[in-house]
């Protein structure tokens, strides 16, 4: 009997894992002639370099001093390091070779054109609901790049997920194929929004929570998520932002990378912003308008926080240190407000002369504001960095002028003085894990 | 109040509000000028110095962070007649047309060659971008780095000289 | 106090104390010989300012040489080269002279350090006066020993007869020896017999830089200094409407709050304590508005439409002719900052009813003129001492925080006071280089040579330096402000906004027009090579069009229409060493350019080629190779000019492919290095050589500035080559560039 039944299980296995196998299975799509440059309609590679610019393709498909879509990229994931692939137009290494339908395939399906089967950190996820037409247009623009010939190193994944059919069973489970479907109660800005958003922009590939196989959970849409050591704040209702996101503030913060209710970008969003500052003007409006509305601008509760925490964060006292230069204070080492004073009060005043790095008002920063300390840890430590010789916000790391120690002190106090919230509970915990994060970076030659 | 400070293995008393940053203090109160003031923002390098083994920009380390750790300047590295590696390879290199930048550097590049004895020159150009130069120096310092951690491998390759084992 | 300070030297000290003897010397001969007339023959360089030998060179009863420049340190190794022209010809170790540099009190007034001619104008000097000097020193010496003037040798410092017998200066030098006005010929040793001359002789001021000597007006530190710092108006032309001083005074270690109008400062201890109670100061502080600035978009047409006066400084055959191919085009570059590394700094102290001032300016003596107007004082009670900054490249803001601490000392007697300027005032009010305009346009014949040239630039003025006292930027603020001089074009063959608009080449017709605007909406002055920045860009960018026009490689292009030797020499040598090869390939993304120019058209000679990558999506232009040939007469100390050219290279390409001052209606707005970048590390050529092609026969030539021209050129050829576009709008920054070429 109980024979029977492993044999009918092992039989039912077979079938599905047969049946699996057969769905899993990709042909190779056949290799193409590189087509050239000219052969495309520049109308069509324009529109096709906008929208590449929206999902921000270059920055997992390069790496920093090696040309743009040559690849390299390391995408740290729980389960291993994937390398962002050479999708320069080589018909070798990079995607020379591929058909649009190749192409298409390979967003839709997360399949390459050989038919082997692609992790979801390339989110494929998102991809598949774009149109056919956007896809052959970001198509063109990428076949219209110079060639490159740079190999990207082997995926570095833990077994048994390095076995790349697991990455065809997760597809059974999470991808979805479809069309994305518009809101008819909603504006057309807003749908142009939310279907840029929601394909090429992947902004949920970060600021969606995810499941224990790595996958978005569907029912916490924007509800915040994490990104290489960062947290990725909610969106949603529960964004930590004292001042609502309004259309016009997130414009100002996806296309300029700031604004002066919210700050300046940072961290692994840096890189996201310098790139739709290259996307359609009106495309990123769309965006933010969609953005905007999933907290909820206009209520009423909202815009009275909001005049409240504006008018907080302006009254605030000039953390300028008065201590006297004689007397008998306690050791200032780990005093924050002396580290403030010494460390950020010659950006960070408010007010008073022209402000020179246009600081963000820290009482007003979602990162301050945050229920975790992580961002405002992983700036001070790192500091914020334009792209090369570029304009753009600086602020030097501190990591080896304070030690944890005051580095936790001066996260505390900041939190105290420029919020209403309650104290971190973990913010020295919070540290050891990201400074051992990078450590663990540095010692295997990671780029981080 | 009174803050104690440990630069170039010499402990100084200061009396200063701990808030004040260190490149005041080691202008202004010890008299030592390699730390230089470009920016006070964290923005240029013109101030860097050691605190351990670490290159900090001095304008915006408060004296109160620094208790019990090493400071080290570009005094501290040498003199015009005993010139450290770094200094003796950017005098020989000719490494400098205001100068006003170049401590800055050193400092930088000395943190890295303690780090890293042969550093590749993509190594050296990304560990010295946080420092600025508007003279256009740059081709230079890059040969001096170079140079020193040259000469400092064959340093320690090979013996000193018996006179100055006698001392 | 340290050693770099000297007190302010009161005539009675200068009589008295025996350290200071050739200090008097110098100082009386010095003004006797200002008074002097002038000789009728043109004297050699600045000999022609100030004619008599002693003004140049003193020698004291020990045999101690001090050697006296009106020229000032700024980076570029002036002492170093100076000291190679003194030694060669009195013959003596360079380490034995004492170099004085510019100083009031003390130094011919040999106007402003800039427009690279200091080696023209001060090197030929003290070179010509040394030999005069040394030969003055042969007819004592044969008086003396009783051996005729040709049997005597000058060695380190003492003339020797061929038996042995010898007379050292010191032994020699009595009374006014020197007190003699110079000759218009000088025995110059002839070029084989130099020593010092062409030797790679190391820069004197570098180990103490290394070292941390106190070799800066920043490192100054008389005894009881006070710190001060300068709250500058929310925008140009604001005014102080009102403002409180409580919350500051309270404040620790704040001395106190001197005011003249809109022009206010403090006073403190510390300096972190001025910094802060400026801080205060300007929150308690409201300003009326100013003017409104242009908008930047549209700055280039702006300034097109400002009134113009127009001189036609090249006017040759039928220049409009539209031969077998005429092609035209529009270049600009915006305002650019000179951005020193250094914020501009000044020490001053007012005390016995003399007004000392330690400054970086580049011209002393303008300064201390401009300073007695501002606080109407004779010039003579005001001395103004030449100490280093950081590099400056022309007229930043050295003059005006010399103007701040004049201001502040005056108003606190026998408190030496340093101002320095904070990064987002040195960034925001310092004098910009200003934004221009060329357009171009030019024909070849049926040869493929240039038969046409028509070159039309738009600038405003390239020198509001002192000057009357409302060139200095407080003046313009007090209660009684003063204007800025009117602004003035610096008239050909130099050149001011149209430095360089002449093309070298030889083209038959050809006209040229410059038209100079004189109201100026940004505040703008000399920034290094003045207009031959964009001119030559220009030139040297067209130049690369017509020769595509003609079919022709852009070098093969140039030597056919450059007839003067050394000019196609050094075009040869940089081709030659970088391997200029048009017909070869270069990589995908990459591109080769050249360009040349000789700046101002009458100093060194400048060629560079280069190779570049240029990254479409993010805009970038990674610099290769890149190679330089200058030739910059007789070559004082060949690496001297190297590391200018170095220097000027790397500072161009930082210009040129970053560099953008930015504003908005009210104020400018590129206030710090995040919003003004520079070149970075990561960003820089592969690698940089440069050759020189010495030339003992010939003259000095001026050399600092040569290099910016041709290299701005040369990236914007090779940007062309690598894709296609070409771009004629500075900067070529990352966002301009992917307009232009991402898709
Ligand atoms: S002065 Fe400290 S970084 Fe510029
Ligand atoms: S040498 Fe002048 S700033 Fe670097």
């Amino acid at each position: 009997m109980l024979a029977r039944i492993i044999i009918t299980l092992v039989i039912v296995l077979v079938v599905a894992f047969g049946g699996f196998y057969a769905w899993a299975w990709h042909s190779e799509i056949p290799a193409e002639q590189p087509h050239a440059a000219s052969s495309f309609d520049p109308a069509i590679v324009a529109k096709g370099a906008k929208l590449a610019a929206v999902g921000s393709c270059v920055v997992c498909h390069s790496t920093a001093g090696s040309p743009s879509y040559a690849g390299g990229y390391p995408v740290k994931t729980p389960f291993g390091t994937i390398y962002g692939t050479n999708i320069t137009p080589d018909p070798e290494i990079g995607i020379g070779a591929w058909s649009a339908v190749a192409f298409r395939r390979a967003m839709r399906e997360g399949v390459d054109r050989r038919g082997r089967h692609l992790y979801p950190a390339f989110p494929y996820d998102h991809f598949t609901h774009a149109t056919d037409s956007d896809l052959d247009a970001v198509y063109a623009y990428l076949m219209t790049r110079a060639p490159v010939r740079q190999e990207t190193p082997p995926p570095d994944v833990v077994f048994p997920l390095n076995i790349r059919l697991f990455a065809a069973g997760w597809k059974l489970l999470f991808l979805h194929h479809g069309g994305h479907v518009a809101d008819t109660s909603q504006t057309p800005e807003w749908n142009r929004g939310a279907y840029l958003a929601e394909t090429f922009g992947h902004c949920g590939a970060c600021h969606t929570p995810r499941n224990a196989l790595g996958a978005e959970k569907r029912g916490e849409q924007y509800a915040g998520g994490t990104a290489e050591g960062w947290t990725a704040p909610a969106l949603n209702a529960a964004s930590p932002a004292p001042v609502a996101w309004t259309p016009e503030a997130a414009f100002n913060y996806l296309r300029h990378g700031f604004d002066r209710r919210h700050g300046h970008v940072a961290g692994p969003m840096r890189p996201v912003v310098d790139d739709l500052a290259r996307a359609d003007e009106g495309d990123v409006r769309a965006i933010a308008t969609y953005i905007a509305s999933l907290n909820g601008v206009s209520t009423a509760d909202n815009q009275g926080k909001a005049a409240a925490a504006v008018q907080a964060a302006q009254s605030r006292e000039l953390p300028i240190h008065k201590g006297e230069t004689t007397g008998s204070a306690p050791p200032a080492g780990n005093d924050g407000a002396a580290i403030f004073a010494g460390a950020c009060a010659t950006c960070h005043h408010q007010g008073g002369r022209f402000p020179v790095s246009r600081p963000v008002e820290l009482g007003l920063s979602s990162i301050v504001n945050g229920g975790s300390p992580r961002n405002l840890l992983q700036i001070v430590l790192d500091g914020i960095h334009p792209a090369p010789n570029e304009r753009g916000h600086i602020m030097p790391g501190f990591s080896g002028t304070l030690t944890d120690e005051q580095i936790a002190a001066l996260a505390d106090y900041v939190r105290s003085h420029f919020t209403d919230k309650p104290k971190w509970d973990d913010t020295e915990a919070t540290l050891n894990a990201i400074r051992q994060n990078k450590n663990f970076d540095k010692n295997s030659g990671k780029n981080s | 109040m009174t803050v104690v400070l440990n630069i170039n293995s010499q402990r100084h008393e200061v009396d200063a509000d701990p808030a004040t940053p260190l490149l005041y203090v080691l202008r202004n109160d010890l008299k030592l000028n390699g730390a230089k003031f470009g920016c006070g923002l964290g923005q240029c390098g013109a101030c860097t110095v050691l605190v351990e083994r670490e290159p900090v920009f001095s304008c915006l380390t408060p004296i109160a962070v620094l208790e019990g750790r090493r400071v080290r300047t570009l005094e501290g590295l040498g003199t015009a007649d005993k010139p450290g590696p770094l200094q003796a390879a950017f005098i020989k290199e000719q490494a400098a047309q205001c100068g006003y930048c170049i401590p800055g550097m050193i400092l930088r590049a000395q943190a890295l060659l303690e780090k890293n004895a042969s550093p590749t020159q993509a190594q050296i150009r990304d560990h010295m971008q946080p420092n600025l130069c508007r003279c256009g120096t740059h081709m230079r310092i890059l040969r001096a780095i170079d140079r020193a951690a040259k000469d400092m491998k064959t340093a320690s390759a090979t013996p000193p000289a018996p006179t100055e084992t006698a001392r | 106090m340290t050693k770099a300070f000297m007190p302010p030297l009161s005539r009675r000290a200068l009589l008295a104390g025996g350290g200071a003897v050739i200090v008097s010397f110098a100082l009386t001969r010095h003004g006797l010989a200002q008074d002097a007339a002038p000789a009728k023959t043109k004297l050699p360089g600045d000999l022609s300012k100030a004619p008599m030998l002693d003004s140049w060179i003193g020698i004291d009863a020990q045999g101690g040489i001090t050697v006296f420049t009106g020229k000032a340190e700024l980076g570029q190794g002036i002492k170093t080269a100076l000291l190679q022209c003194a030694a060669e010809e009195l013959k003596v170790a360079p380490d034995t002279i004492t170099l004085v540099t510019a100083d009031t009190a003390r130094t011919p007034n040999e106007g402003y350090t800039a427009g690279s001619h200091s080696m023209q104008d001060s090197g030929v000097a003290i070179r010509c006066a040394a030999a005069q000097v040394r030969a003055i020193m042969m007819t004592l010496a044969a008086a003396k020993l009783g051996v005729s003037e040709p049997d005597l040798t000058a060695r380190d410092g003492a003339i020797s007869t061929k038996n042995g017998r010898s007379a050292r200066y010191a032994e020699l030098v009595s009374g006014e020896a020197l007190h003699v006005a110079a000759q218009p010929m000088s025995p110059l040793t002839p070029p084989k017999e130099l020593k010092v001359i062409g030797e790679e002789m190391p820069r004197v001021d570098i180990p103490g830089k290394l070292t941390g000597k106190p070799m800066y007006v920043q490192d100054l530190r008389p005894d009881g200094m006070l710190h001060a710092r300068v709250l500058r108006p929310s925008n140009y032309g604001a005014r102080l409407a009102y403002f409180s001083t409580d919350a500051v005074r309270a404040m620790p270690g704040v001395v106190d709050i001197v005011r003249d109008g809109s022009f206010i400062a403090v006073v403190a201890q510390g300096e972190f304590q001025a910094i802060n109670a400026v801080n205060v100061l300007a929150q308690n502080a409201h300003w009326s508005d100013g003017p409104q600035l242009p908008e930047q978009r549209t700055i280039h047409e702006t300034l097109m439409a400002l009134p113009s006066q127009d001189s036609t400084i090249l006017d040759k055959g039928d220049a409009a002719q539209s031969g077998v191919k005429r092609l035209k085009a529009t270049y600009t570059r915006p305002y650019q900052a000179h951005a020193s590394i250094g914020p501009s700094c000044a020490v001053a102290l007012w005390q016995d009813d003399r007004l000392t001032v330690w400054t970086h300016s580049q011209g002393v003596y303008p300064l201390r003129d401009s300073i007695a107007k501002m606080l109407a004082l004779p010039p003579e009670q005001i001395h103004c001492i030449h100490a280093e900054g950081s590099g400056c490249y022309g007229h930043n803001a050295a003059d005006d925080v010399a103007g701040d601490a004049a201001l502040i000392a005056k108003a606190m007697p026998g408190k030496p006071i340093r101002v320095q300027w904070m990064r987002e005032d040195e960034h925001g009010w310092e004098p910009f280089g200003p934004a221009m305009q060329t357009q171009v346009e030019a024909a070849v014949d049926t040869e493929g040579k240039l038969i046409a040239w028509q070159f039309e630039v738009w600038s405003n003025t390239h020198s509001m330096r002192p000057g009357g006292p409302g060139n200095l930027l407080a003046g313009q603020y007090l209660a009684q402000p003063f204007q800025p001089d009117a602004p003035k074009p610096i008239p050909q063959p130099e050149g001011g906004g149209d430095r360089n608009a002449i093309p070298i080449y030889a083209i038959p017709n050809a006209r040229v027009v410059s038209h100079f605007t004189p109201d100026m909406p940004i505040r703008v002055s000399a920034l290094r090579a003045l207009g031959a920045y964009h001119n030559i860009f220009t030139t040297e960018s067209f130049m690369d069009e017509m020769a595509d026009a003609a079919g022709a490689d852009p070098v093969a292009f140039r030597l056919a229409h450059l007839q003067d030797p050394r000019a196609r020499d050094v075009v040869t040598r940089a081709a030659k060493e970088f391997g200029w090869n048009d017909k070869e390939k270069a990589p995908a993304g990459w591109g080769r350019g050249f360009a040349f120019a000789r700046y101002k058209n009458l100093a060194a000679y400048c060629a560079v080629a280069l190779d570049l990558h240029v990254d479409r999506s993010s805009g970038i232009i990674s610099l290769g190779r890149v190679v330089a040939a200058v030739d910059s007469g007789q070559a004082v100390n060949p690496d001297g000019i190297r590391n200018q050219i170095e220097g000027a290279i790397v500072q161009s390409a930082s210009w040129t492919t970053v560099e953008e001052v930015t504003f908005d209606r009210e104020r400018i707005t590129s206030r710090d290095w995040s919003s003004y970048p520079i070149l970075r590390f990561p960003a820089l050529p592969q690698s940089v050589a440069v050759h020189v092609i010495d030339r003992p026969e010939q003259p000095f030539l001026g050399t600092g500035e040569a290099g910016q021209g041709p290299a701005a050129a040369a990236i914007a050829n090779a940007f062309a080559r690598a894709t296609g576009t070409r771009m004629r709008q500075l900067p070529l920054s990352p966002p301009r560039v992917r307009s232009a070429v991402a898709i």
